[in-house]
């Protein structure tokens, strides 16, 4: 062990900014991070244990207790539930005998939950030693479990073909499906490499950001700020060596297009990072990629290779003298609050992914204190598109002000879930239309948990900026689901879970008002619970990242569209109600004395 | 270098030194605006959100955010104060704070706040959260039922290698405070009472040492939070 952590060591360079690599070798090779190990790291690094310590524990796929041989991550996002998780969950219990948190007893099966996944089209699903495994049933945990015990190895697990396009190829070898369902301007297959790059050197920086800019395409990660303009800020910043990042982390639940793009239109991805290079004047590009995604890494750095290969990668780019750019991928460990641009450059750092404190932003100060830009993985494939056709072409599609075409990941109760590319201005009903809706839809969650649930009366809204503006993630639900408590609840619980813990308000208020939901569920709520919910939910609003600022969403916006719901489990003859139950506390007193409650 | 920036506070003209915090320039001007994870000295992490003022009608941290040119700060209106209140009642209800047995009373920066918002009892319910006490350090012991995770003591307290002593353990609701087993064993004595010193409340306290001021005779027995500042207006 000390002479692997050496070597680790080494590799990265004695950088403490690179912990985080540091710690996925030694995780990955050991299925955890010893005490032994935070010691000879300390050491190397000139840290103390404790900051060593800091960073492992904030992310949920590092352990300092080993976590099994076979480490199985089942994903317990709303739909994956909806999706039959619950029986699956059983049978992996049954099958290995432990509770989820534990493993077995002889060090070679661990069980685990994890936040989504990113496969809210192919659930319920489960990462298994960086492996996906998707649509899983209770017969086929049997059969896993079964091949586990037997020793076969992990790639001769699947029984099924493995999916569409490249999700074949013999680096990923995945059973993971693409189901790409529409394709536009961006989706499109008909794309040749370079073209771009050949276009851009020809140009000026500021020629390409004016076009950015002339295009008005706004980030696709949900919070939508014009791109030209980040370019241009980061260009105008002072430092002497610039940044682009590519946000790969897509954490918000029900949100997969991603991934689907970084499986299929890799080459698009790492060719805007380029372009954004080229235009702020940056010479490395960083891709931070979620964990759950490790197992496209293989095929990514074969791809980066054969650009380096053919220079779109590396120096003078395409023989323009001085242009120099290259891009290495940086995993997460498992948080979704690292996809919030300065917790994502935190973590990029080594360090726990706790957003930064703004002003200064990222554009200004960013990784290792230098200017950086962060862009979405599909807003980089977009300026792709943009400096081929051009801004106008670009401002034909969508409306005035949002132009261009949004990925969108939908899934839920739906005959065809999946990723669509639509132009901005659908409305909910033109996409219900779309994906085939089977039976009647009672709720629609555009945006994640972050977003909003609307019900049919707001199904005439449109998508974009100027109305429903979303990150691309929609979630149908059909009438026969239990709002409240398959949906609002399950979201309040991924919020709590996926705090970073640094503001007191995201770190308590979650937790107190999802005490105040389960009260009204267990039907002990009265009319001032959903008047308190209302009232403590705005303190969230300033808290300092849009994780705590949105983590009362699911209730605020599920109170405003669907109040009866609530107000139809409440006690309507009781003004007062603790929600405190007395013969529940004193239950094991009681049994253990053999006496009765005197309530 | 110095250059001075107009700001109004509430709709009163002050004067700042450009790219001063919100929170200093308005106490160069007496005016209070209440911290408790901030600390003279420390880079601020703007962790507990009880500066948060308005800036231009937007919610941001006094303590991180730093003044410019005709910038427009709402220190008080009543959503702030509730704000503010509300804050000091959730550190309340998250941790066991009992002030009459605790060591820091009339020092604690928690409990002067709560005397200052006038705080009688918390909204929220109770946590009543099972916390542990750490007394395996020969030099202090970490009472985790009174942390409100401030981050002055990771931020502040470093040995002569420049490691932290301390540092957050976990993440979310189970987030804590942890004191490195290694170097944290050799802490001196001054480093020791620096790090009672630097926690705004009563988690971090010298061992083996009474007290030097009685309770009634302490810092915040005497006058409110934030009023040495006031006086000077």
């Amino acid at each position: 062990m000390k002479k692997y952590t050496q070597k680790v060591l080494d590799k990265y360079h004695h950088d403490k900014t690179r912990l985080m690599d540091i710690l996925i070798e030694i995780q990955s090779e050991y299925g955890y991070i010893s005490s032994e190990v935070i010691t000879i790291i300390a050491q190397d690094l000139n840290m103390s244990e404790v900051d060593v310590e800091q960073t492992i524990s904030f992310y949920h796929f590092f352990s300092m207790k080993p976590t099994g041989k076979f480490s199985i991550y089942l994903n317990n996002s709303a739909v994956a539930n909806m999706m039959g998780r619950n029986e699956v969950a059983a049978a992996f219990e049954k099958e290995t005998g432990i509770k989820f948190g534990e493993t077995t007893p002889d060090g070679l099966i661990g069980l685990y939950e994890t936040s989504c996944i990113g496969m809210n089209d192919q659930e319920p699903a489960a990462i298994i030693n960086n492996r996906i495994f998707t649509k899983l049933t209770a017969f086929r945990v049997k059969e896993i479990i079964r091949d586990i015990k037997e020793g076969k190895e992990i790639e001769k697990m699947f029984s099924a073909s493995f999916g569409d396009g490249a999700n074949r190829n013999a680096l990923v070898k995945s059973v993971v499906s693409n189901n790409i369902r529409k394709i536009g301007p961006i989706l499109d297959p008909d794309y040749k490499v370079g073209e771009a790059i050949k276009k851009i050197i020809k140009m000026t920086p500021e020629e390409v950001i004016a076009e950015v800019k002339h295009s008005n395409i706004r980030g696709r990660g949900g919070a939508g700020f014009p791109t030209g303009l980040k370019w241009e800020f980061c260009r105008n910043a002072e430092g002497e060596k610039k940044y682009i990042f590519c946000n790969a982390d897509e954490g918000e639940p029900g949100t997969f297009k991603d991934r689907v793009i970084l499986t299929e239109l890799p080459r698009l991805l790492f060719e805007g990072m380029v372009v954004a290079g080229y235009a702020v004047g940056a010479s490395e590009g960083i891709l931070y990629l979620r964990y759950e995604y490790k197992y496209l890494e293989n095929y990514l750095e074969d791809i980066l290779k054969a650009a380096r290969e053919k220079n779109y990668l590396g120096k003078n780019i395409m023989g323009k003298n001085g242009f120099n750019f290259d891009i290495r991928i940086q995993f997460g460990a498992g948080a979704y609050v690292c996809g919030e641009e300065s917790a994502l450059i935190e973590s990029a750092e080594g360090k726990r992914g706790e957003p930064r404190d703004r002003p200064p932003f990222p554009v200004e100060k960013g990784y290792l204190e230098m200017p950086t830009v962060v862009n979405n993985v599909e807003t980089l494939c977009s300026v792709v598109k943009v400096i081929l056709n051009g801004g106008d072409w670009y401002r034909s599609f969508g409306t005035a002000d949002s132009t261009g075409t949004k990925l969108l990941s939908i899934s839920g109760d739906c005959r065809n879930p999946g990723v669509y590319e639509v132009a901005w201005g659908f409305s909910v009903n033109d996409i219900l239309e779309m994906v085939g809706k089977s039976g009647n839809v009672q709720a629609v969650q555009v945006g994640g948990p972050s977003g909003s649930l609307i019900g049919p009366d707001e199904f005439n809204r449109t998508l974009g900026y100027e109305d429903l503006a979303t990150g691309g993630s929609l979630i149908i639900f059909g009438e026969h689901r239990d709002l409240l408590e398959d949906v609002v609840l399950n979201f309040m619980e991924f919020f709590i879970e996926e705090s970073c813990g640094s503001c007191s308000t995201c770190r308590i208020l979650p937790t107190v008002l999802k005490q105040k939901l389960e009260k009204i569920l267990n039907a002990r709520g009265i009319a001032q619970d959903i008047a308190d919910i209302e009232n403590w939910g705005k303190f969230l609003k300033a808290s300092r990242c849009g994780l705590g600022q949105t983590a009362a969403n699911p209730l605020l916006t599920s109170i405003k569209n669907f109040r009866h719901l609530y107000e139809e489990k409440l006690q309507t003859a009781k003004e007062y109600d603790t929600g405190f139950d007395l013969s529940a506390a004193v239950k094991d007193a009681c049994e253990v004395t053999h006496r009765i409650p005197n309530i | 270098m110095n250059q001075i920036v107009n700001i109004t506070i509430d709709g009163i003209e002050c004067m700042a030194q450009k790219g001063q915090y919100i929170v200093d320039a308005a106490k160069d001007n007496g005016i209070y605006i209440p911290t408790l994870c901030n600390y003279p000295g420390v880079k601020p992490r703007g962790s507990c959100r009880i500066c948060t003022v308005k800036v231009n009608g937007r919610l941001m941290t006094a303590c991180t955010t730093p003044v410019s040119e005709n910038m427009e700060i709402i220190n008080e209106d009543p959503e702030l104060a509730d704000l503010r209140k509300a804050i000091i009642e959730l550190f309340f209800i998250e941790g066991n704070h009992f002030c009459p047995a605790c060591e820091k009373s009339g020092n604690c920066e928690l409990q002067a706040l709560a005397y200052r918002y006038k705080i009688m009892v918390p909204r929220f319910p109770y946590a009543f959260p099972q916390r542990e006490l750490d007394a395996s350090n020969p030099k202090l012991v970490k009472d985790q039922n009174r942390c409100i995770l401030c981050k002055r003591c990771i931020r502040g307290i470093h040995d002569e290698k420049g490691r932290t002593i301390f540092a957050y353990r976990r993440r979310g609701t189970h987030v804590e405070i942890g004191v490195d087993p290694k170097i944290g064993k050799d802490l001196s004595d001054d480093l020791a009472q620096k790090s009672m010193d630097i926690c705004p409340v009563g988690a971090l306290l010298v061992r083996e040492k009474g007290f030097d001021v009685p309770i009634g005779e302490r810092k915040y027995d005497k006058q409110s939070i934030g009023s040495d500042i006031e006086e000077k207006r």
